[in-house]
Formats: structure tokens, C-alpha cells, sequence
């Protein structure tokens, strides 16, 4: 496959999204109300630490929580059921004989969803944070640039994870119990209701074992400048350490249940 | 589907209820009618609750105190916000999917029967299933109640009776707010969303962390605060911030009411832009 | 004179149309305009116009639904909004489209319920029963609505438009999409349960043999405008569809272009099928008797005009009057 077809279906995905204008206005609010209470939460958590909690400061904290909200649309933290409809009714079968590879196709589709979602759904809770609370963000331009860098893997990451978990439709019949837990571990462990560095010791260590703080929290960090430097260089290695591995074991996991598929007929 | 076998013999009630009493029962057969979808669905909205109350247990591991409450008082805030807010998504959650009946024209169908439209839609699709986080938010509850430290007055009972009522009310009444909104704005569905669950999310922190504009937008112009915050600080015996003292609390029940006129207000509102007899 | 189902004088509505990103432009669309229309006790009538004429707002304005913008409208003696609910109990209404049933439910169920809703009591066991034998609706009783054939849920839909036994009874394309069975078996009973029932019957269609077997009069909708109102021969008169007569010959015979009654409109080269139009007032034995002589016949079909056809011609007769 070529880097063009993937460049194809990119746009493709890019311009479905884009007709959901007034999603994406509902987004943007949506995501800005929840903002302004979660920034109250943080600055308020900050404050009661003794205006220092972990290393953030109450503007900090408020950076976080705005950061969080612009960045949970592009990364899509949330479940989404076209891959396991697609394989419980059998249009899979169709993506069987297309000639790109499956996974790449999606990833192309997703990447193109995000680079949308960007802008309408992350600007307007940035733009609100700055006038509400101010934001604490770094002033030279290598945090941004790496932080972009980090955003993308983190939308790959958070693709691959969602894509490994649908395949289990491939096996299981019912995937709400799947979906569900799946939603659970990843909304607490990425950082998305409180920073992974607030986390008791058991659960930094358990959210250090899995990809989930690399989906926000790792994003964040790097765009904040909490990380620079070679600190923030070996973050987006974890990364793409994650990325890899978790796509490689989608593909190996795709090459099994289709075979199963295409062995039992469904 | 051995369950559901008809049941045409039984006599049919003639009160004014009883046609709710049908719709609401064929509504929950058809729910029971899968067990184990079912119990995968209860078990999901608990693990709902789990994620919200997750959010408080690590805030709490790092601090002692927010907004005036420990650990131990906002998980009794935590409990009453959300048993109100559960269960009012239980009985007219699904109001937020009016984009789509009107697609599917489920509004005209309920407009050419002889009952109103309101109390059609919301016995046309009561979701039990959302029962699992109204039991994780009683199971938090009970814990509260034993580990703060209560004195048990006829007030503080009463207050904790009145408390799920009047909230359970005003949640009911966002909904059907939002709803009434939906009829003009298109992809009003994550609109409606931001609004009702914003307010219950805002509904389950103590209000005094917020900034003074947000703690009256979220007391006296959507009366969030008073599903929860402001009786628990009545039951906990604690005073309020400025502009919302404690003893507002035992106004919650006014605030309901508030709520139903402007909510029934906006919906009937709608429903006329709809049917082209309003603007 | 009978009492008036459906009294409706200068019934009009507009709607505003908004279209563009974000600079929004306002387009007004006038759905129906100054719309007269009466359907006495125990009428059919077939409401009859091209997709957007403004055949669906008019039934939701008859219906409560919709409010017109000007205009006034009694149905069943009601005044549709006011008295919405009073109104529900009066008429009967199927969308052929969209689904009153509830999709997950049985049929049987979905009986219940609707029995519970319009307060029937104990007695529409006899009415369903009545509708199930008539409806042929028994083997899928226990089937939910969303199992069902299309044929399967328009005879439900119909059966539960009918339970409460209303006094008019407005189908919408009822039988849009059915096989030609379905078609006839649905169209026997609403001519049998109007028999029994004496229900007014508003019917809007595509279908020029539902409207030959089930209406008496039409109107026809153009624009929102009434373009005709009257009985179907006289439509066809007006616009001069005519019925076709196809021939199939034996042998090639000279074309028949001089036959009493008829205009000859087409023949195959060589002459093995050819097709007449019948002029109006002619009789097709007549014009057979005559071809007989002339040459041998193999096969013979008769062609209605269709109402697409019909409809078609009106209103270029209509573009031709303005």
C-alpha cells in the first residue's frame, strides 16, 4: 500500500467529519462547560494542597484540566462501536478484500477525524481557559512542536487500543461488558479525571503498566513543558513504544480472527 | 422469548393511570425480555458510577479537604447528587434523543393518541438499566452516613427523605428542559448533554470551589446546588459560602418546583414551535 | 346532507427554509395554500399529487400535528390543536411509512397498549378479533413489529389505526411498496370494513387501481393548490389520458388507423402489435368487434393511464393556463 492511498483516505476521513458542523459546535460547548467545573476542581484541589500539589500550581492545574478538555475530541478517549458492528454483521468481509491493509485504512480514517476535531473542539475550551482562568504554557516553540508530535501518537495509541478491543467481537458475542470495562480503565488511568502524578502509589504504578497515560496524560505534560528535553524525548518514546506494540498485536490479533472467519464462515 | 408471553385475558384498570401503566409495563417486559443484556447494561452503568466516584478517591489521596468537605462528607455529597441525577436519567434520560424521534416520527405517532405528549415520551422508554448507578450511589450512601459524624434528628431524617425527592424532581426538570431546546436546535442532543450532565457533574462538588459567578449560576440559575450540596451541608451541620448559606437547603423542594414551571414552560414552548402554532 | 368529516376553508401553511453555512439565507416555501376541502360522513377520498404538493402537510394540519399559518379547519367537528386529544379518539391514522407499533414489542402487545391508551376497556377484544379475522393478522400475533413482512406491519399498522374505531380513517401511501397480493387483499378489506363500519376513508396514493377501488371522488394537489376536484373518469376526461387498447395480431397486418373510437398511437414495424387509445365515450367491445373482423387477434391487454401520468398532464394543463 502507498503512503498516497493512506494520504486519500486521511482526507476522506478529514471531509466526513467536517460535514458534522454542528456537532462539532456542540462539542466545543460541551467540552468548555465541563472545562470550567474541572478547572474549579483542580484549582481548587491545588489550593487545598497548599497551592502546590505535585507540581502544579493552581494555574497549573487549571492549564490541565483546559489541556484535557481541548484534547479528549482529536484522541476520542471515549468508545466508539463501528469496528464491532462491522464484524457482527458481517461487512467485515469487505474490508477482507479491499487491497490496503485494514488497520492502516481505519488508523488513515481516524487520523483524519482528529486532525478535524482539532480546531472546532479544542480551540474554543483553550480560548475560554485563557480568558477564565489563564493558562500556564511554556514561551519558547519546542514544547508545541513536540507536543504535536506527542498529540498524534497519542491519537494512534488511543486508535490501536480501541481497535485491539474491538477485535474481540471476533470471539465474543456480547461486547458491552468489554466496551464498558475498557472505558473504565482507560478514562481513569489517562489522566482524564484527575492527572496520573495526583494517583495514589498503587495506581501510578498500575497506570505506568499500560498505554492509557500515553493517550493524555504524556500530551499534556510535554505541551505544558512539565517534561523537557530529554525527559520529554524519552515520553514520546514510550510513545511510540506503545504505538508499535499495540498496533502489532491489533495486526497479529486481525490475522487470527479473520482467519477464523474465513475457516468457519462467521 | 418465553417471557413474554401475552397476557390479553388480564382485565384491563380503567383509572387515569392506566394507560401508563401499560405503556410503562410493555416497556419494561420488552428490557426483561433479554436478562443477560441486560445485566451486562446494569453492570455498565455501575461501572459509570465507579469512574465518577474514582475522580473523588484521587482527589482525596493527595488532599484532606475541598471546598470545606473531607473526604467523608463529599462522598455524602457524592451520594445524594448522584442518586438524584441516576434516577432522573433513569425516567426521562432518554428525552435527549428527541432529534431522533422526530426523524423517525415517533413525535407525530404520540401526537394522534389522546394523551399528552410528555407523559408519553417519557413512558415510552424508561430505562431500568441505569439502576446500576443509582445502587453504586446508595451502596456510597450508607458507608457516608455511618462514617461522618451525624447526629439523627427528626431533621436530618427528614432531610434525607426530601433530599432524592426534590433532587430526583429538579434533574427531571433539566431534562425536560433541555429536552423542550431540542426542538429548535437540530444536534441538540450533546447540547442537551452538556447542559444536564454538566449540571450533575457540577452538582456533585461542593459549590463553594467555585468562582462567585459559577456558584450562582449553579445555585439560583440552574439549582444544581441544591440537589445536594447545600442539604448535605445542613445534614453535616457546616455553613455555606457566602451568597449560598446552609439553611437554602431546606428550600430544595421550592427549587423543584421552580424548576417543573420553567421546564414545562420551555418544553410546551418547543413542542408549539414544532407543531407551527408558536413564533 | 350528511354531517362534514373534514370542513377546512383557506387552509394555508409556509414554511421557512434556512439554508447556506454562516451566512444564513431565508427561503419561504408555501407547503399549502388556500386550500378548500370538504369530506362529508362516509366518503372516500382520494387526495391525490406528485411528491412536496403538500399532500402530508395537509393531513398533519387535518390532524393536529401541524397548525396551518392561515386558514381554518374542523375535522370530525374539532378543532385539530385545541382539541388534539378529543380528535385522537375520533380518527385513525396510518403513515405507511413510519410505525405507530412498537418495534419490539408483539403485535398483540402492541394492542394492548393501545387499547390502555384510548381507554377501551374489555370491549375491543371483540373489535380486535373482528380486525385479526379480517386482517388475516392471527399467525403473527406473537411476532414482534420488527420481525414482521412489510405487508405483515402495514395490515398491523392498518388494524391498529382501527382498533379504537374511528370515524375517519387517513392512510398515507398505504400501499407503497407491497407486492400486487398484499395490494388487493388490503384494498378487499378496507372496501369490506367500510361496508360494515360506514368509516370515512381520506387516502393519499400513487396507485391508480387503489384509487379506482377505493375512493369516489379526488382531489388533486398541485403546488399546495387544489387542481381538481371531482370523480376519476372526469379527471381523465379533463386532461385526455385515455385507456389504451394493445393488440397482439396473428399476422402482420396494415396499420389500424381508421378504427371508430380509437386514435391509433403506435405500431411495431410489422404490424404484429398495435396500440389504440380509446377516445372517451367509446366501447372497448365495440372496437374489438370491429378489429376482429379485420384480423386475427393472439392477445389483447387493456392500459389504465397512471396517476403519475394523469397527474403529469393536469398540470402541464394547469402551467398552460397561468
Amino acid at each position: 500500500m502507498s503512503v498516497a492511498t493512506l494520504a486519500v483516505l486521511t482526507q476522506t476521513g478529514w471531509r466526513r467529519w467536517s460535514t458534522y458542523r454542528s456537532a462539532a459546535l456542540a462539542g466545543a460547548v460541551t467540552n468548555t462547560v465541563f472545562g470550567l467545573i474541572k478547572a474549579a476542581i483542580t484549582m481548587g484541589a491545588v489550593g487545598a494542597a497548599g497551592g502546590q500539589l505535585a507540581g502544579y500550581g493552581p494555574i497549573e492545574g487549571a492549564t490541565y484540566a483546559w489541556l484535557a478538555q481541548a484534547l479528549i475530541g482529536p484522541v476520542n478517549v471515549f468508545w466508539s462501536n463501528d469496528l464491532v458492528e462491522r464484524i457482527r454483521t458481517g461487512d467485515i468481509a469487505v474490508d477482507l478484500s479491499r487491497p490496503v491493509d485494514p488497520q492502516l485504512a481505519y488508523l488513515s480514517a481516524d487520523l483524519g477525524r482528529a486532525a478535524f476535531t482539532f480546531l472546532p473542539r479544542g480551540a474554543p475550551p483553550l480560548l475560554v481557559g485563557a480568558l477564565v482562568t489563564g493558562l500556564a504554557l511554556p514561551a519558547n516553540l519546542l514544547p508545541y512542536l513536540l507536543g504535536i508530535v506527542s498529540i498524534v501518537l497519542a491519537v494512534i495509541i488511543s486508535f490501536a487500543c480501541r481497535w485491539l478491543v474491538s477485535l474481540a467481537a471476533f470471539w465474543i458475542i456480547e461486547m458491552r461488558g468489554a466496551s464498558t470495562l475498557y472505558l473504565m480503565a482507560s478514562n481513569i488511568l489517562c489522566g482524564l479525571i484527575v492527572p496520573v502524578h495526583w494517583f495514589p502509589d498503587w495506581m501510578a504504578t498500575l497506570a505506568a503498566a499500560t498505554p492509557f497515560p500515553s493517550m493524555l496524560q504524556t500530551p499534556i505534560d510535554v505541551i505544558m513543558g512539565r517534561d523537557t528535553g530529554l525527559a520529554a524525548l524519552w515520553l514520546i518514546g514510550v510513545q511510540v513504544a506503545w504505538a508499535l506494540g499495540v498496533l502489532l498485536a491489533g495486526q497479529l490479533l486481525w490475522r487470527l480472527g479473520t482467519r477464523k472467519l474465513v475457516v468457519q464462515g462467521g | 422469548m418465553a417471557e413474554l408471553t401475552t397476557h390479553t385475558e388480564r382485565p384491563t384498570a380503567t383509572g387515569w393511570a392506566s394507560p401508563y401503566v401499560a405503556l410503562v409495563s410493555s416497556r419494561l417486559r420488552s428490557q426483561f425480555a433479554y436478562r443477560r443484556s441486560f445485566a451486562l447494561d446494569l453492570l455498565g452503568s455501575f461501572g459509570v458510577g465507579v469512574i465518577e466516584f474514582a475522580e473523588i478517591y484521587v482527589i482525596f489521596s493527595s488532599i484532606s479537604v475541598l471546598g470545606g468537605l473531607d473526604f467523608a462528607g463529599l462522598a455524602l455529597l457524592f451520594a445524594l447528587s448522584n442518586i438524584s441525577f441516576s434516577l432522573a436519567d433513569l425516567l426521562v434520560g432518554h428525552l435527549d434523543r428527541i432529534p431522533t424521534y422526530l426523524r423517525a416520527g415517533t413525535l407525530d405517532a404520540f401526537l394522534l393518541r389522546p394523551l399528552p405528549v410528555l407523559a408519553q415520551l417519557v413512558t415510552s422508554d424508561i430505562q431500568l438499566r441505569r439502576f446500576g448507578r443509582t445502587a453504586l450511589s446508595i451502596a456510597v450512601l450508607v458507608v457516608a452516613l455511618v462514617v461522618n459524624p451525624i447526629t439523627f434528628t427528626p431533621a436530618t431524617i427528614a432531610l434525607l427523605v426530601i433530599t432524592p425527592i426534590a433532587g430526583t424532581a429538579i434533574f427531571c426538570a433539566l431534562f425536560v428542559a433541555a429536552a423542550g431546546v431540542q426542538f429548535w436546535l437540530i444536534e441538540g442532543s450533546e447540547l442537551a448533554n452538556s447542559f444536564t450532565y454538566g449540571s450533575s457533574y457540577a452538582s456533585s462538588f461542593p459549590t463553594a470551589i467555585f468562582t462567585l459567578p459559577m456558584r450562582v449560576l449553579f445555585t439560583f440559575v440552574v439549582p444544581a446546588a441544591f440537589t445536594a450540596y447545600l442539604p448535605t451541608l445542613l445534614i453535616l451541620d457546616l455553613p455555606g459560602p457566602a451568597w449560598t448559606p446552609a439553611w437554602l437547603g431546606w428550600f430544595s423542594p421550592v427549587a423543584a418546583i421552580v424548576s417543573w414551571v420553567a421546564g414545562m414552560l420551555i418544553w410546551r414552548a418547543g413542542l408549539r414551535h414544532y407543531t407551527g402554532a408558536g413564533s | 346532507m350528511t354531517e362534514q368529516i373534514v370542513h377546512a376553508r383557506g387552509l394555508t401553511r409556509d414554511f421557512v427554509v434556512r439554508s447556506g453555512g454562516w451566512r444564513r439565507t431565508k427561503r419561504v416555501v408555501h407547503a399549502v395554500v388556500d386550500l378548500d376541502l370538504d369530506i362529508a360522513a362516509g366518503e372516500a377520498v382520494g387526495y391525490i399529487g406528485a411528491n412536496g404538493a403538500g399532500k402530508s402537510t395537509t393531513i398533519k394540519m387535518l390532524t393536529g400535528i401541524l397548525s396551518p399559518s392561515a386558514g381554518t379547519v374542523a375535522t370530525c367537528g374539532l378543532h385539530p390543536q385545541k382539541s388534539r386529544r378529543e380528535l385522537a379518539r375520533e380518527i385513525g391514522v396510518v403513515f405507511g411509512q413510519r410505525s405507530q407499533l412498537w418495534w419490539d414489542l408483539p403485535l398483540q402487545e402492541s394492542y394492548r397498549v393501545l387499547a390502555s391508551i384510548h381507554r377501551l376497556g374489555s370491549s375491543h377484544r371483540e373489535r380486535l378479533d373482528e380486525l385479526v379475522d379480517a386482517l388475516d393478522l392471527a399467525e403473527f400475533l406473537d411476532t414482534p413489529v420488527r420481525q414482521l413482512s412489510l405487508g405483515q406491519r402495514i395490515r398491523g399498522e392498518i388494524a391498529a389505526a382501527l382498533l379504537h374505531s374511528p370515524r375517519l380513517l387517513i392512510l398515507d401511501e398505504p400501499t407503497i411498496g407491497l407486492d400486487v397480493l398484499s395490494k388487493e387483499r388490503l384494498r378487499a378489506f378496507l372496501v369490506a370494513e367500510r361496508a360494515a363500519h360506514g368509516t370515512t376513508l381520506l387516502l393519499t396514493t400513487h396507485d391508480m387501481d387503489d384509487v379506482q377501488r377505493l375512493t369516489e371522488r379526488i382531489v388533486v394537489v398541485d403546488h399546495g393548490r387544489v387542481a381538481y376536484t371531482g370523480d376519476l373518469p372526469g379527471l381523465v376526461r379533463r386532461v385526455g389520458a385515455d385507456r389504451v387498447i394493445v393488440l397482439d395480431l396473428e399476422e402482420p397486418t396494415p396499420s389500424l388507423s381508421d378504427v371508430a373510437g380509437t386514435r391509433l398511437i403506435g405500431t411495431e414495424p410489422d404490424g404484429l402489435r398495435q396500440r389504440l387509445a380509446l377516445l372517451p365515450g367509446a366501447s372497448a367491445a365495440a372496437v374489438l368487434a370491429e378489429v376482429a373482423g379485420r384480423a386475427p387477434l393472439r392477445d389483447l391487454t387493456i392500459e389504465e393511464p397512471d396517476v403519475e401520468d394523469v397527474v403529469r398532464r393536469l398540470y402541464a394543463t394547469q402551467q398552460a393556463a397561468h
